[in-house]
């Protein structure tokens, strides 16, 4: 459904990424491991197309997505949820979804049907529906930025260190979150340094240093062989 | 190697030199003085130039300093039993300097755009206070005044012709433009171009870079005041429209449309534009302004470097 | 001199609701796309001069108000999309000298399309009333009343409307807002077009109280910027309050000195903000 071919990306005159090659299948779970600043985030950002790759294909359920703009490309499909959360402080917890909500094709009923499942996922954003985003706690604002994603009715989402700063609590959550997401038959590109989340609930495992993939390989494999992952990540 | 793009140099800037001396002397007399014009207007735009392409300040105010260059000696000129040349200039000059220190204080403070909009300000208040006082400064009428002659004191007093002012501007210009030259590829200068290329690097560096900005615009603010000064001494005229935001505009145009950073190019802009102003009016009045302003704006987006941009290496060296 | 106080605080209330319909054009289309439109006062100039005409084919003041402020969003989107979209990303100093130079052309064209002559539009809301010492004509409030209404409508629109909720997150985050399939580039273009129907609309309600030339964009560009400095560049609220806040010290200037001279309050105002509150002096809290 989504790969990557070989895909180089300079952020102004660094060159992070040095071709990098993925993919993920419809519905799949990946992982995306590695120290930090390997490239990850660049990464994602490629193919949500915050940068622009100086080389390679990103080709999305047959269409070549490697220059399109943002917002064709979440029409197409891709959510993205960054590392920083970057909901919109200054907007209200029911106006970040409307953000994704408000888009055509949907039915009043529709829209509702999805803002009561996310409020039930998360009920601590129908509590604080009226709120300003920048009012949230780090771990709500996080929650908030799946859920804004979710609105979107994805069929991937590209998920950039959800559990970054967060308590052990919020950390289940995610997972919980990861699981009714793939049970709903959504892809997901996680990318993350919490080793054992990742390789719980993703099927396969990529690991990256220095722009460049590593290896690449069934989770369980890594779950039982420590040792791999011991030489990326020094973990 | 270095001497060999020296001599190259000098041997361009004499030919040249050489060529606007004797140019008038074929032309009649209204392309003399035009001729003149260009020049004085080319001074002023190499002074922005300093600015804008050297220092990476823009500057929508120059009409501030040009004015008072302008007033300065032109009130000089009428206060004098004798108009003398040399106090005229120096009283312009002068004038142009307060300005210019007074906007240099501001320069420090503020980056970018509200450097750019309060020289916008500045060059307006000057506007409204001379447009006002209508005692001092004749207010909508201007001033009129006596052309100075040209002294050596004590030795030698002749009225200018328009041949031989045409010269004397020119050596001023000339003189201006070396001068300039001079500073642009010193060690000052230097720092000048690096402060527009990354102005934090160049502080972090341990450069004083407010200092630097402000002798920039004092500089800067000086020679537009000199170009002030000898339209004085040209046309024996002075009025508020010479302060007005426009001329700031279209200096601006002439800098950037000529070649930002390059000293010649400004000259050569304003010499393109008023050329063209001059041809064009005569068929379209004040429309022709319409397709050069596109070009105009077509040239900044696409192509800033300007019409002598792509020489800059070459001509900064 | 009490009543000369008070009537002069009416004169700025009515020109600074005015001026903050100019100014918030220009503060909305700031806010989003850091284009800092050295055009805008032509685009009411414009507006002025399209309503005029319009007024004077139709004998209609509010179709004039409305022609004009439509053709002038169409055309303010048309330049946009031609003249400033490639130079989103450019440094601001860049934008700024293209857009002098589109006010250029805009002035050249006006002159060409409108003829050198000024034009007058008449008042719609005629009578006067006694205010103080003075007649004062009903207008003058009514064009203010106009101007707040149609800021509020704006007000209303960006708060509540689907696109006012796209407006506000492309303004925040327009990287974010584009992830989240918001088409960016149509929405910087509808901003513009806003923008400039508002400087119409201004430009229509300012012409029953002073002639239309060409060269008056330049005092109406240079006036709303200084209020959106002052205001607090972006800030929607923080121009309407420097809008009349300048309005006012001006009027009340023009009791001392002449009106000409008054303008240099305004130009001391926006010197003493940048220098000592450059985010703005109506602005909660220095960023």
């Amino acid at each position: 459904m989504l790969t990557l071919a070989d895909v180089h990306t300079h952020y102004a005159k660094s060159h992070i990424l040095h071709g990098i090659s993925l993919e993920v299948q419809p519905g799949e779970v990946v992982g995306l491991l590695g120290r930090n600043g390997v490239g990850k985030s660049t990464t994602l950002k490629s193919i949500m197309g915050l940068v622009r790759p100086s080389q390679g294909r990103i080709t999305f359920e047959g269409r070549d997505i490697t220059s399109m703009p943002s917002y064709k490309v979440a029409h197409l499909g891709i959510a993205y949820v960054p590392e920083d959360r970057r909901i919109f402080r200054l907007l209200t917890v029911m106006e970040n979804l409307r953000t994704g909500l408000d888009r055509g094709g949907l039915t009043e009923a529709r829209r509702k049907e999805l803002l009561d499942k996310v409020y039930e996922s998360f009920p601590v954003l129908g509590e604080r529906k009226n709120q300003l985003g920048g009012t949230l706690s780090g771990g709500e604002q996080q929650m908030l930025a799946i859920a804004r994603a979710m609105m979107l009715e994805p069929k991937i989402i590209l998920l950039d260190e959800p559990t970054e700063g967060l308590m052990p609590r919020m950390v289940s959550q995610i997972r919980d979150i990861i699981g009714r997401l793939h049970h709903d038959g959504v892809a997901i590109l996680l990318v993350e340094q919490n080793v054992g989340l990742t390789l719980g609930a993703s099927s396969r495992c990529y690991i990256m240093e220095k722009g460049l993939m590593r290896h690449h390989g069934p989770s369980a494999a890594l779950k039982a062989d420590p040792s791999v992952i011991h030489q990326y990540m020094g973990v | 190697m270095a001497s060999q793009t020296n001599t190259r140099f000098w041997i361009v800037f004499l030919v040249a030199v050489a060529a606007l001396a004797v140019a008038p002397l074929g032309l009649p007399e209204f392309w003399r003085r035009f001729l003149t014009e260009i020049l004085v207007w080319g001074l002023l735009a190499m002074s922005l130039d300093i600015l804008i392409g050297y220092t990476g300040m823009v500057s929508f105010g120059h009409s501030a300093f040009f004015g008072l260059g302008l007033y300065g000696a032109s009130a000089a000129l009428l206060v004098m039993r004798t108009p003398n040349l040399w106090i005229a200039l120096v009283v312009g000059l002068g004038a142009a300097a307060l300005v210019a220190a007074f906007v240099a204080f501001f320069a420090t403070r503020l980056r970018d755009i509200y450097f750019a909009i309060t020289t916008l300000v500045f060059s307006q208040i000057f506007y409204v206070i001379i447009f006002t006082w209508t005692e001092v400064t004749g207010g909508e009428n201007g001033l009129y005044f006596s052309q100075p002659p040209f002294t050596i004191p004590g030795i030698f007093s002749a009225r200018f012709s328009t041949v031989s002012l045409h010269w004397f501007v020119l050596a001023v210009v000339a003189l201006s433009y070396l001068a300039l030259r001079r500073i642009t590829q010193s060690p000052f200068g230097m720092v000048l171009q690096s402060i527009r290329e990354n102005e934090p690097r160049t502080r972090a560096i341990g450069y004083h870079v407010e200092r630097y900005k402000i002798v920039a615009v004092l500089l800067s603010g000086l020679f537009a005041g000199l170009a002030g000064t000898l339209y004085a001494i040209q046309h024996r005229f002075a009025a508020p429209d010479f302060v007005f935001f426009t001329v700031s505009g279209e200096v601006v145009i002439f800098t950037v449309m000529g070649g930002m950073g390059t000293l010649v190019g400004p000259l050569v802009g304003a010499a393109f534009f008023l050329l063209l102003r001059e041809g064009l009016s005569r068929f379209w009045t004040e429309y022709y302004l319409i397709p050069l302003g596109i070009a105009f704006i077509a040239m900044v987006t696409f192509m800033p470097q300007g019409l002598l941009g792509f020489w800059k290496r070459r001509l900064n060296q | 001199m009490f009543e000369q106080i008070l009537v002069q605080t009416v004169n700025g209330l009515v020109n600074g609701m005015v001026l903050a319909l100019v100014a918030s054009g220009l503060t909305l289309i700031f806010g989003i796309m850091d284009i800092v439109n050295f055009a805008h006062g032509d685009l009411v100039m414009l507006g002025g001069f399209t309503g005029a005409v319009t007024v004077a084919q139709t004998g209609n003041f509010w179709l004039g108000l409305l022609v004009a402020s439509l053709a002038i969003a169409v055309f303010g989107a048309l330049l946009q999309i031609t003249a400033l979209r490639p130079l989103i990303g450019r440094d601001p100093l860049t934008t700024i000298i293209a857009t002098f130079g589109i006010s250029l052309v805009l002035q050249k064209y006006a002159l060409w399309q409108f003829g050198p002559t000024a034009q007058n539009i008449p008042q719609p809301i005629t009578g006067q009333f006694q205010l103080f010492y003075l007649q004062y004509p009903w207008y003058r409030p009514g064009a203010a009343v106009l101007a707040g209404g149609i800021i509020a409508a704006l007000y209303l629109f960006l708060k509540f409307g689907k696109y006012g909720i796209w407006i506000r997150a492309t303004t925040q985050d327009r990287v974010m807002a584009s992830a989240m399939g918001i088409p960016v580039p149509l929405v910087h273009t509808g901003v513009f077009a806003i923008g400039a129907a508002m400087a119409a609309a201004s430009g229509v309600l300012f012409a029953p109280l002073a002639a239309v030339t060409q060269t008056m964009g330049f005092e109406f560009t240079l006036r709303a910027f200084i209020v959106v400095v002052v205001g607090g560049m972006g800030n929607l609220g923080g121009s309407i309050l420097a809008a009349l806040f300048i309005s006012l010290l001006e009027a009340y200037a023009s009791l001392v000195v002449s009106p000409s001279q008054a303008v240099i309050v305004s130009f001391v105002a926006l010197i003493l903000t940048l220098l000592f509150r450059p985010t703005g002096l109506f602005v909660p809290t220095p960023k």
